[in-house]
């Protein structure tokens, strides 16, 4: 307890300890009593001892890099399961085609009886089946019947005429299609002539592990800025704390500057946490500066801690900035390239994808990261996210709603 | 208090005032033309049922709601003369019902709002004083109602301040915790400030107020002493009885010392002068009409009798 407790009297009697003279005003504060640290101090305690909010700041980013990361890691390439179908005609042709594919790298025979082989099609167990064609089909060509090809080249010599049955709307069965085409010309010493030479990227840096951590920054950045400044303004105004405080001659760009300052804290936690997470974990490497990948963080926290300003400056009530939130958040985690590129969206929404300040963001954090640019050469992408953030905070300043 | 401060007492008259005071809110009209002025170290009460307008008064003087229309002057200052900041700093405020983050500690909190001011009060003296010391290092939420209200109260009381608005500081307190808060507030007032508070306890007003409005439909219809405003009601004593059956009222009202009768559901309330005399007399009364007596009760008048003599109404049901 401290000192001063001793000089006051004891509870029954508070009189004396009351008397207003009683205090010399403090001229000179400590930085400690500097309402800036006290407010930013009251945002770092509040968010600490929240666990949810820990939770989803720290550990959901980690957990949900780690559940991709597992998901789309490249091992050894995958085999292509395809089904040879055995209808007890021709033992021995089944047998060599058996031998042949399995020398393939790309596809893994089994062999099935008809009823399993047409099951195994159906349910995505194999990409493709293969079986010996009925003498008569394999008089005509059947292009009439979809997704029934049959097999007319040079390898007819070595086979009796074979039928490969597939969907050619998925691009494995295409692939597995190839793949048995070709596994089956060398089995019969036919090269084609072309000599050609593979490279393979599967080093650091091409993996769409190293694609997503980027994105998942950004993500991140972007939901722990706007939950995080949203949900505490619309709470404190919902239980008329605001207005407690507008009572007071504490200046109101303390109390928002103290949002910005708190998330610079956490921020630094949470993009460490998931670089240092990363690279431990699938090797990912920051090629940029880390001083870079530093700016591009803070210029997107301060970005997205103005966007929640702005989002929460009116609402009154947590479920109305809660709506509000993922209005504005959705089409970003949809758009934006935070877990497949933004190229894939048709030509028409590139520009409107461009501007959002996700986008902008998850450019810059792979320029960096990925690439390993200086974030000078970044500019155009800076200032779409810088104006973003400058923007939104001006305007929520001025439409600001206290009480 | 500083001697600048001093000064301004001296040409200022009065520590609040208002003048031709409105406010609206769509159609409602919550004050209607009010006139007050609150004297410099005096505890000012504003005493009325709910929806009487005590709270857009008293946040209008706190310049946390602007006027429809007339003047306001705190301390000599207007609100939105630029001066705001500056006024804000002499003033404090407790709201109504203000939930304060709940995962600070006590401690933490009054040195959240101690930050706030330039000159002001030790937190740890502050938290003693309104008896929290124990409680220094709990969270706001692990504690009663009475704790937060005083907690509320340290937090206005840290900043040292000339001026204290009280928005209905002990509304749903239980007896002992209001207790222990009148005396923060009368060790508050002992050391000179100058106190503001709405209440719709009329003991609350009686013990702690030197003057009281009572106001009603936004119109303030007494302003006085609690004693004065008494005084005013001609009567010393209030006779309350409830019968079985009906009486003739008309019999009452000329009973020696009876001032007014009040009925309502088969309960009456008498304003009586002299109730040696007013009593036998009722006594009789009753027995001449054959009227079966169920309760009776006597006690000295109080602001809620002041209040249903203007309205007629009780105040804690108007």
């Amino acid at each position: 307890m401290p000192d001063e407790k001793t000089e006051t009297t004891a509870s029954g009697d508070i009189g004396s300890s009351l008397s207003r003279k009683a205090e010399a005003p403090e001229s000179a504060r400590s930085i400690s009593g500097h309402p800036l640290v006290q407010l930013t101090l009251t945002r770092l305690r509040e968010f600490l001892r929240e666990p949810e909010a820990v939770f989803w700041v720290f550990i959901f980013p980690v957990l949900l890099a780690c559940a991709l990361g597992i998901a789309f890691r490249n091992t050894a390439p995958e085999k292509i399961r395809i089904a040879i179908e055995d209808d007890g005609r021709d033992s021995k042709l089944i047998t060599e085609l058996a031998a042949s594919l399995a020398r393939s790298r790309d596809v893994t025979p089994v062999v099935f009886d008809p009823v399993a082989a047409a099951r195994a099609l159906r349910t995505g167990n194999v990409a493709l089946v293969v079986r010996r064609a009925d003498s008569d089909s394999a008089a005509r060509p059947e292009h009439a019947e979809a997704g029934v090809t049959h097999n007319s080249n040079p390898i007819a010599a070595a086979y009796p005429p074979l039928v490969f049955r597939y969907d050619p709307t998925r691009p494995e069965s295409r692939t597995a299609r190839l793949a048995i085409d070709d596994a089956l010309r060398r089995a019969n010493g036919l090269v084609d002539g072309v000599n050609i030479r593979e490279q393979t990227v599967t080093e650091p840096g091409a993996r769409y592990i190293d694609f997503l951590i980027p994105g998942l920054i950004g993500l991140n950045l972007m939901g722990s800025g706007m939950w995080g400044v949203g949900f505490a303004i619309v709470s404190a105004r919902s239980r008329k704390l605001l207005k407690r405080f507008a009572a007071t001659p504490m200046r109101r760009s303390h109390y928002l500057l103290s949002f910005m300052f708190s998330r610079l804290v956490f921020l630094a936690l949470e993009v460490a946490a998931l670089v240092v997470f990363a690279r431990l974990a699938f090797g990912v490497v920051v090629r940029g500066a880390h001083i870079d990948l530093a700016l591009c963080a803070v210029a997107g926290a301060l970005t997205f801690s103005g966007l929640g300003l702005f989002v929460a400056s009116r609402a009154r009530t947590v479920e109305g900035v809660s709506g509000l939130m993922n209005f504005v958040m959705l089409p970003m985690w949809l758009l934006s390239g935070t877990f497949f590129s933004a190229a894939r969206f048709p030509a028409l929404l590139q520009p409107f994808i461009k501007v959002l300040p996700l986008t902008a963001l998850n450019d810059v954090l792979r320029a960096v990261i990925n690439d390993g640019v200086s974030l000078s050469t970044q500019w155009p992408q800076v200032i779409i996210l810088l104006s973003w953030g400058l923007i939104s905070f001006a305007v929520a300043l001025r439409i600001f709603r206290w009480q | 208090m500083t001697s600048e401060n001093a000064s301004i007492q001296q040409r200022v008259t009065a520590a609040a005032s208002c003048r031709g005071l409105s406010k609206s809110f769509g159609n409602v009209t919550a004050v209607n033309d009010l006139d007050l002025e609150v004297r410099f170290g005096e505890c000012f009460g504003l005493l009325g049922p709910n929806g009487a307008g005590k709270t857009t008064t008293l946040e209008i003087l706190e310049g946390l709601t602007a006027p429809t229309s007339g003047t306001v002057e705190v301390l000599g200052c207007s609100w939105g003369a630029g001066r705001d900041r500056e006024l804000r700093q002499r003033i404090a405020v407790q709201l109504q019902e203000t939930q304060l983050a709940e995962k600070l500690t006590v401690s933490e909190t009054v040195r959240l709002f101690r930050s706030f001011y330039q000159r002001g009060r030790d937190p740890d003296t502050v938290i003693h004083l309104v008896e929290l010391d124990e409680k220094s290092a709990t969270r706001v939420g692990k504690l009663s109602g009475g704790q937060r209200q005083r907690l509320a109260a340290a937090c206005a009381l840290v900043s040292d301040p000339e001026l204290l608005f009280l928005d209905e500081p002990t509304t749903g307190l239980d007896p002992q915790a209001r207790l222990k808060l009148w005396e923060v507030i009368e060790e508050y007032r002992k050391s000179g400030g100058t106190v503001v508070l709405t209440t719709h306890y009329m003991e609350e007003a009686e013990r702690l107020c030197d003057r009281i409005a009572i106001m009603d439909h936004g119109k303030v219809i007494a302003l006085g002493s609690p004693a004065q405003l008494i005084a005013e009601l001609d009567a010393d004593q209030i006779v309350e009885f409830r019968i079985a059956g009906t009486l003739d009222e008309t019999g009452l009202t000329s009973l020696p010392g009876v001032r007014r009768v009040l009925a309502r559901d088969g309960a009456y309330a008498l304003t009586v002068t002299e109730i040696g005399h007013a009593l036998p007399a009722l006594l009789g009364e009753l027995a001449r009409q054959r009227v079966e007596l169920v309760t009776l009760t006597t006690h000295q008048a109080t602001l809620e009798d002041v209040f249903v003599s203007l309205t007629g109404r009780m105040l804690r049901d108007a």
